[in-house]
């Protein structure tokens, strides 16, 4: 028990965060609002929301520039569905015109070009603010990610680990560099196969998303090109160690060019992104925010960071297997 | 590791070079080809971005043919002689500077010949200081990644078909650093905006440099 504690820690972390990552709500939110365009007089508006529950006695008002505009008649057709009749009065100050409903805001919902100095609003009924749904643990819902923002606990991880790995077999080569250490290159390798595992999920996950919010599954950008460098790396490690017979040879000259390798991949995928960021499309990359501006993202982080610690103690207890077990290859063929 | 010795390692380079003048020929005949192919296959005029991109892959690939036969030289006897003469460092640098200086004069003869066989309209927006830095910088930056790759080859057993896989992953960023650059020349954008891209060339030079420094010795005995 007193060695593989983290074994189990593994396995409760991983079931925790990818249940709760699949299991969770998305939090309540307009999708669609018809039509696009308002002018002054009665106008009907169609209102979509996802996993909301709209009841006949919500709060619907436009906003505009401040000012408020109170719904003359909400008709709601179901839960996700709403039918709502709006008296725009003249004299609206902004062009642009956000709808709000049971407290969820659509910002920028309606163009009006019938501009005016203002109008008289009073403040729409005196509902409680804090709707039932807002109260539950939910992920924020983000209009082109949506649900796809469940994949944050997985694609994101799975670089997490594969740097963990890569890590864990440079340490062995550097370590290994002084003597023809056999037992360092085997560490070494078996942690670049369990990384290129980990590089392989980490591109799949990522096209997925990425065909999902971007429309294609492979993009030109700097993030996915770093990614492309490292599956390359790896790859071509493997082949120099094929392509050399001798044991100890093989343990040096691999040594040396994952240390080379490993090095000049963290200025790639550290610094150069920073140089050639301008236009990526990437979360975190080229004035794109990370998750962290998201709305109450700490209910992401509490998934989020689980995940990761989950997947890089699975990752070394994949490595710590894989290397065990060609050890013991090696002394069958003894 | 000293100056002298690496003079002396660097004269011992450009005497082998000059007494095998074919290498260098062959280096030369293969950016002709490359670029009169190009030629063949372009037809009509290239815009900036095909121009530049055109021109990179050029040199890319005449960078991998140049400098495989860095280290394959030395075979067995020779390499144990020169061991026991010199520190690896001195080697290294010393190579390293040779494959250096053979990149930049490569890379500008290769960009007159591409000039006069597929137009050089487009230089004439370029900011021309600029390009030819980044050309340079290029030329440069390709010689210190790929010089330890090739030492890494020739030891392997098997040089110049691994040459390019081990060397490709790891040129390629620095491609594109360097692509972007000689773009933003050519578009003739202040050096304001292109001085981070020459910072940032320059600063994985230093280092590539330094790793190889750093490894060298290990590769060197055997």
């Amino acid at each position: 028990m007193k060695h593989w504690w983290w074994k189990f820690l593994a396995i409760a972390l991983l079931l925790v965060a990818s249940i709760a990552a699949l299991w969770v709500p998305l939090s309540p939110a307009l999708v669609h609002v018809s039509p696009g365009r308002i002018a002054p007089g009665e106008v009907v508006i169609h209102v979509t929301g996802y996993n909301t529950r709209f009841s006949p006695d919500m709060r619907v008002f436009l906003e505009n520039d401040g000012q408020q505009v109170c719904a003359s008649q909400v008709e709601v057709i179901d839960a996700r569905h709403a039918r709502i009749v709006m008296n725009v009065p003249k004299g609206l100050r902004a062009s642009m015109t956000d709808l709000s409903v049971q407290g969820l805001r659509y910002p920028g919902a309606f163009y009006n070009d019938d501009l005016g100095d203002g109008i008289e609003s009073a403040p729409c009924g005196n509902v409680n603010k804090v709707d039932m749904a807002s109260l539950a643990f939910t992920f924020p819902n983000r209009s082109i990610l949506y649900e796809s923002i469940r994949n944050l606990h997985f694609h994101v991880p799975m670089w997490f680990t594969m740097i963990a790995l890569m890590g864990i077999s440079v340490w062995h080569s550097i370590r290994g560099l002084g003597g023809n250490s056999l037992e360092r290159d085997r560490k070494a390798v078996s942690a670049v196969h369990v990384g290129l595992l980990f590089c392989g999920l980490g591109l799949a996950t990522g096209a997925f998303w990425a065909r999902a919010t971007w429309g294609a599954f492979w993009t030109n950008d700097v993030k996915l090109n770093g990614a492309a460098v490292t599956a390359l790396i790896y790859l071509a490690y493997l082949v120099l160690r094929g392509s050399i017979p001798d044991a100890h040879k093989r343990a040096r000259l691999s040594a040396i060019y994952n240390v080379f390798a490993f090095m000049l991949l963290v200025l790639f995928l550290f610094v150069v992104p920073r140089l050639n960021a301008i236009d990526s499309l990437h979360p975190g990359n080229g004035g794109n925010s990370g998750f962290n501006d998201l709305d109450l993202d700490n209910r992401l982080r509490l998934i989020f960071y689980p995940a990761v610690a989950g997947w890089v103690l699975l990752g070394t207890w994949m490595y710590d297997l894989r290397q065990r077990s060609a050890r013991l290859r090696e002394l069958i063929e003894q | 590791m000293n100056t002298a010795e690496i003079a002396q390692l660097l004269r011992l380079e450009v005497a082998l070079d000059l007494r095998q003048r074919a290498a260098w020929g062959g280096m030369l005949l293969y950016v002709v080809s490359a670029v009169y192919v190009c030629f063949l296959a372009v037809k009509g005029g290239l815009g900036t971005a095909t121009w530049n991109a055109l021109y990179w892959i050029i040199l890319l690939f005449a960078a991998f043919n140049a400098l495989s036969r860095s280290f394959q030289r030395e075979e067995g006897g020779r390499q144990l002689y020169l061991y026991t003469l010199a520190d690896p460092r001195s080697v290294v640098l010393a190579r390293t500077l040779y494959n250096g200086i053979t990149m930049m004069v490569l890379s500008l003869l290769s960009l007159m010949f591409y000039a006069l066989f597929l137009g050089s309209e487009v230089l004439s927006e370029a900011d021309l200081p600029q390009f030819l830095l980044a050309v340079v910088l290029g030329g440069i930056g390709f010689a210190t990644v790929l010089t330890l790759i090739s030492a890494i080859a020739a030891r392997s057993g098997n040089g110049l078909g691994l040459m390019a896989i081990l060397g490709f992953p790891l040129v390629l960023p620095m491609l594109l650093a360097v692509m972007r650059a000689s773009k933003l020349a050519l578009d003739g954008v202040a050096w304001s905006v292109t001085s981070t891209y020459f910072g940032g060339l320059l600063l994985l030079d230093v280092i590539t440099v330094t790793l190889a420094w750093v490894l060298f010795p290990y590769l060197w005995r055997d």
